[in-house]
């Protein structure tokens, strides 16, 4: 392998890798405050990609425009879903809503399916992005500069939002003890609205330049990349947003990685992450960066 | 009650739906029929998932996987070696697949148990998982088995899968499958055994301060739940002749979880009711798939309509009925007896 086709690689990894950080943050989020795995979050991934693509097509919106339009749409609907599908199921047992976030999954994929058609459709890409700049003999497309950056600006922002807000201590609050929460005066329904909201914008973004990167837009998108983010999760520490980032890079790193050394197993890129998945799970339940919840009998 | 009532309804009940299959093989048009042999697979399907989630509570969404194994290892019994060098195009088949062979029945019992037989390798190292880890955990192993299919031309024929499968599972082996599966499980779950997964299922802590060795009797019912769903995958795959990994994406899991739940968790009564009205309800929400015309005027038929309405009432259940149709509750014969007024000898 040549030094430049390795610089190439290394790229084309951390931007899947920040790729899957970006929605593995949402998992990560809503499993801290909820203990939920929002499975409904690999469409709303899929939603966010779909709602740039209409808003260009449809009413002919600039691109930035659309970007930021698609990003708070797809937020009031991660909202939306939790208020009706969540929101009841609360004092359930925890399985209940996981079969709930199921069928939202489920529901939305389908939905996509009847209104957009399966039809794969072509995002419009600005051409400042797709012009390939020429290093030395490295070709680098303003893609895989552009997706890393943005996406770490937006894991900044959020950081400060959880660590330096009081929303965010509000966050932090509720995945420590959400019935201590209620008594200290903690909006907490408020706070999971808003929880949801930040993962699904998240959920957008990534979604977006998804579609940039990879320009195929179909109802099916979202489910490979999400469980492969929610893998990230896992993998980082669930509930961590650390975590999520570091598990979402590092997946990006070992699939790229893999198949541009070891070629022939390329067929089997998408069951990496699954054997990651049971590894980590036997070995190192909580991740890298989790915490060990204790056994409360 | 004397034990010979319950007995000689039960033989009344078998007899009845014998003739029920008599009457539907010779007066039912070939789509009828099939709907039928589907329910008797997707009750098969359901009561073994209900053995593992409800009985046990065990989250399990690997039923897609284990149907795979059942449907590959029963179809690559049945395929005749003439019928593998057609299909095996792009690579030839491994000799011992190629001159593999059984009758149906064995070949069905095969598949259900390689299939439990990856219950118990996959189990031994899953099963310390709890709730929503071992669903993730099991949902990859679905999709593992899904993608190595894909990849083993010489085994699975890759990604074009098998075509002409026999189509040996007729009625009266799907239904006798599935009273067998049937029987099989509620033994099971009457016996003590039963009583142990049920003590497990309801506070795993308090049962394993009781003394109960909670990892060997959560590995039994994952591996039997595996068997049985390895046999309705076999089943499936000589109902329908053509398989594909792609068949056994996540929504195959979705569907068995959904009759599972509807019908209620730890009720086979139930699942045997969902699994009659799901599956009909499935076929008969093709409906609004296919173009509707009144008069001049059509509607068009909308792909995906079914699954939006589907999983809908997924959620509709979840949410307002979350015990399902029957909760936990079986109907019985004595229950039935004791409703219409009979009162027999105190037992």
């Amino acid at each position: 392998m040549t030094q430049a086709m390795f610089i190439q690689h290394l790229l084309n990894s951390l931007t899947l890798g920040s790729l899957y950080a970006l929605i593995a943050i949402g998992y990560t989020m809503v499993y801290g405050i909820l203990r939920l795995i929002n499975f409904a979050h690999s469409e709303i991934f899929m939603l966010g990609a779909y709602f740039v693509y209409w808003g260009l097509t449809l009413v002919h919106l600039p691109w930035p425009l659309a970007l930021a339009l698609s990003i708070l749409v797809t937020a009031g609907l991660g909202v939306i879903i939790d208020q009706i599908a969540y929101r009841p199921l609360r004092d359930a047992p925890r399985i209940s809503a996981l079969i709930s976030a199921i069928g939202v999954s489920f529901f939305l994929q389908n939905v996509a399916i009847v209104f957009f058609q399966a039809i794969p459709r072509e995002v419009y890409r600005p051409s400042w992005l797709e012009d390939p700049i020429l290093l030395g003999e490295v070709r680098l497309l303003p893609l895989t500069l552009f997706v890393p950056a943005l996406s770490f600006l937006l894991m900044l922002g959020l950081i400060y939002v959880v660590y330096r807000t009081k929303a965010g201590l509000g966050m932090r609050a509720i995945s420590k003890d959400i019935e201590t929460s209620y008594l200290m005066g903690v909006p907490v329904n408020r706070i999971i609205a808003l929880t949801f909201g930040i993962g699904s914008a998240l959920a957008a973004a990534s979604g977006i330049m998804w579609a940039l990167r990879y320009p195929q837009l179909q109802p099916i998108m979202g489910v490979i990349p999400g469980f492969k983010a929610f893998i990230a999760a896992v993998f980082g520490g669930i509930g961590s947003i650390h975590g999520a980032v570091v598990g979402g890079v590092m997946l990006g790193f070992i699939e790229i990685m893999t198949v541009a050394f070891f070629p022939e197993l390329a067929g089997y890129r998408d069951a990496f992450a699954f054997v990651l998945l049971i590894f980590i799970l036997l070995f190192k339940p909580t991740g890298l960066l989790g915490v060990k919840p204790e056994d409360k009998v | 009650m004397s034990r010979k009532i319950p007995i000689l309804l039960n033989v009344l009940a078998v007899a009845a739906l014998g003739l029920f299959l008599w009457w539907a093989e010779h007066s039912l048009d070939g789509y009828k029929i099939q709907i039928l042999n589907l329910i008797a697979v997707n009750i098969i399907l359901a009561l073994s998932l209900n053995l593992i989630y409800g009985f046990t509570g065990l989250f399990s969404l690997g039923h897609a996987g284990f149907m795979a194994i059942g449907a590959y290892v029963c179809s690559i019994l049945i395929l005749s070696p003439e019928q593998k060098d057609m299909l095996f195009l792009l690579e030839p088949a491994y000799d011992w697949v190629q001159h593999a062979q059984a009758p149906f029945f064995l070949a069905v019992i095969a598949g259900g148990a390689v299939a439990a037989l990856f219950g118990i390798l996959v189990g031994m190292p899953l099963l310390r998982l709890g709730d929503d880890y071992l669903g993730i955990a099991t949902l990859g192993f679905a999709e593992i088995v899904r993608v190595v299919a894909n990849n083993i031309p010489r085994l699975t024929n890759g990604a074009l899968g098998f075509k002409g499968i026999p189509s040996h599972a007729n009625l009266w082996w799907n239904f006798g499958w599935c009273l067998l599966t049937l029987y099989c499980i509620l033994r099971l779950v009457r016996s003590n055994t039963g009583n142990v997964l049920k003590a497990i299922r309801d506070d795993e802590i308090a049962a394993k301060a009781m003394g109960v060795d909670v990892f060997r009797y959560k590995l039994l019912s994952f591996s039997i739940g595996a068997f049985f769903a390895g046999v309705g995958g076999a089943l499936l795959a000589s109902l329908v002749t053509t398989i594909d990994p792609k068949m056994f994406l996540f929504t195959l899991t979705f569907n068995v979880l959904m009759i599972v739940v509807t019908g209620g968790l730890g009720s086979l009564t139930g699942s045997v009711l969902a699994g009659v009205g799901i599956t009909a309800l499935l076929e008969w929400l093709r409906v609004v798939e296919n173009p509707i015309s009144f008069g001049s005027w059509e509607l068009p038929g909308i792909p995906g309509m079914r699954m939006v309405f589907f999983s809908l009432a997924l959620i509709i259940v979840i949410l307002y009925r979350r015990e399902g149709l029957m909760g936990m509750r079986e109907v019985s014969w004595a229950g039935m007896l004791a409703a219409i007024g009979y009162k027999g000898k105190a037992q």
